[in-house]
């Protein structure tokens, strides 16, 4: 099992969620996050002076997989979450040593 | 003859309509998302606080001067000359009837900032508003109040369903073509942030619409209390009207519920001072069913004309403005309408309320693209992503 995290754009949360849940993945966490890459935010120019909006609101998305669906899972993310321009997000792979399911108590490894 | 019950009440009257102007930003300003939240609130104020200068200066002369051909009127209270504290025609002081007829001046602009939400350059709305409120407002309010051609005709507007709904609501809409679509709009979520907020802000449109309407009979008398019960009547069966009209495609949403009461007190509006209780059932619960059917026509074109000022206050103004002329009763304001025989009335009301559409319309587009042509009217797509909030007022709603 892999845990994936995507830090999106919020308006691109609904269309992220509707892609997965057409392949069929439909359990999700979603968060209010704020965050920033490698362009520090945003700068704005107004008459001379200039304006950092160095924090912008995203979505963090956490979608656990089967590790042969990663990929798949992956690419969708992606797909629906690519404007092409700075601040589309990051996406993270991560390893999931144990699943639980609290209402039963059943593992699964 | 300065009467002090009438004073005392408008003085009243136009406090509570003046908390009409900061109640359409809350109204508003809940709808929007939250990085524009402080912005669109901040328009309604800025809206107020503009006209209210201008108002003093040159809008009330253009507006109630001396006639000028039945378009305008005249410079003669430049600066507020010759404005004092008697009462030349009226049982209140001019400079009474002044700031009463400024409060109206002053929402009517804050109305019309629901095709610019979320979008428009902050400078760029100072010098659209101070142009439309000059241009358009003024010589609107003249033809109707002032002495102007409609009021020549016999057009009837008790309280302002043309100068201030017509004329806000399809100037909005001309803003709206011209400053186009929110970017996003029609593909991202961009439900209301704050549904409190909006409901508050409709709870301080319904009082203050007392003193708006009530407040229109310029007098505490019998007819400003027919006035109050016609208004709270309508806004009542608007509210109802919308809700179980909604209800039939779904849920029953409190914004429907409350978009319903103002297109109620808006079809009221021009009709106050001359139909009975029960007309006013029928005027707001038809209000609540053909705003509801404009919004969803407007939603269906596609067309970013954000809060719906053009579908509430155009097409409830342009309702209430016929429905005028349909139930109007010599006994409650000497005027008889369609119901009782008078066509002329009827033809009037239809002329009157055409007019505005078209003079409203036209010269709003005239303004936007002119003020978009020469500082442009957006702001950048970077400053509309990031939210005016933070772009415009450097603060944030909600820390």
């Amino acid at each position: 099992m892999k845990k994936i995290e995507a830090i999106i754009r919020p308006e691109r949360l609904e269309k992220v969620k509707s892609s997965l849940e057409k392949s069929g993945f439909v359990a999700m966490t979603v968060t209010e996050v704020k965050g920033r890459g490698e362009q520090k935010g945003i700068k704005l120019q107004f008459r001379g002076r200039t304006m950092e909006v160095d924090l912008l609101p995203k979505i963090k998305i956490e979608v656990v997989v089967k590790n042969d669906e990663v990929d798949k899972a992956v690419g969708i993310i992606a797909d629906a979450s690519r404007t092409g321009k700075c601040g589309d997000g990051k996406i993270f792979v991560i390893p999931v040593e144990m699943v639980v399911r609290v209402r039963t108590g059943e593992v699964e490894l | 003859m300065i009467d002090s019950g009438d004073t005392a009440w408008i003085l009243a009257a136009t406090a509570l309509v003046m908390l009409m102007t900061p109640g359409v930003g809350l109204f508003y300003g809940g709808m929007v998302r939250k990085k524009h939240a402080v912005s669109v609130i901040a328009l309604s104020f800025i809206a107020f606080a503009l006209v209210s200068i201008q108002w003093v200066i040159l809008g009330y002369s253009l507006s109630f001067g001396s006639d000028i051909s039945g378009f305008i009127g005249g410079l003669d209270f430049l600066g507020l000359k010759g404005v004092g504290m008697e009462a030349t025609d009226l049982t209140i002081p001019d400079i009474l009837f002044m700031i009463f007829q400024l409060v109206f001046a002053a929402i009517t602009l804050a109305i019309l900032t629901s095709a610019v939400v979320e979008r428009v350059k902050l400078s760029s709305f100072f010098i659209l508003g101070l142009l439309w409120t000059t241009i358009v407002y003024d010589p609107l309010a003249h033809w109707v109040w002032g002495g102007g051609w409609s009021a020549e005709l016999g057009a009837l507007d008790f309280a302002g369903g043309t100068v201030v709904h017509i004329s806000s609501g399809f100037s909005a809409l001309a803003i709206a073509l011209v400053i186009g679509k929110r970017i996003g709009f029609g593909e991202e979520n961009m439900e209301p942030h704050n549904i409190p907020m909006t409901l508050l802000g409709a709870a301080l449109l319904w009082f203050g619409w007392f003193g708006f309407n009530a407040g229109s009979a310029l007098a505490a008398d019998g007819l400003a209390a027919n006035a109050f019960v016609v208004t709270n009547t309508a806004a009542a069966a608007g509210t109802l009207s919308w809700l179980f009209a909604s209800w039939i495609n779904g849920k029953p949403s409190s914004l429907g519920m409350v978009s319903g009461a103002v297109a109620g007190l808006v079809a009221i509006t021009p009709a106050a001072g001359f139909v009975d209780p029960l007309s006013s059932i029928v005027i707001g619960a038809v209000a609540g069913v053909i705003c509801y059917k404009a919004m969803l026509f407007r939603v269906k074109k596609g067309l970013d004309e954000s809060l719906d000022a053009w579908a509430i206050h155009g097409i409830g103004g342009v309702w209430g403005a016929i429905a005028t002329g349909i139930f109007a009763s010599g006994a409650i304001g000497g005027y008889s309408g369609l119901i009782y025989g008078n066509i002329d009335q009827f033809i009037a009301q239809v002329i009157g309320a055409g007019a505005a559409v078209v003079y409203a319309f036209t010269v709003t587009l005239i303004l936007a693209k002119l003020v978009d042509a020469v500082i442009g009217l957006r702001v950048s797509e970077e400053e509309e992503y990031v939210g005016l909030d933070i772009s415009q007022h450097g603060e944030k709603a909600y820390a």
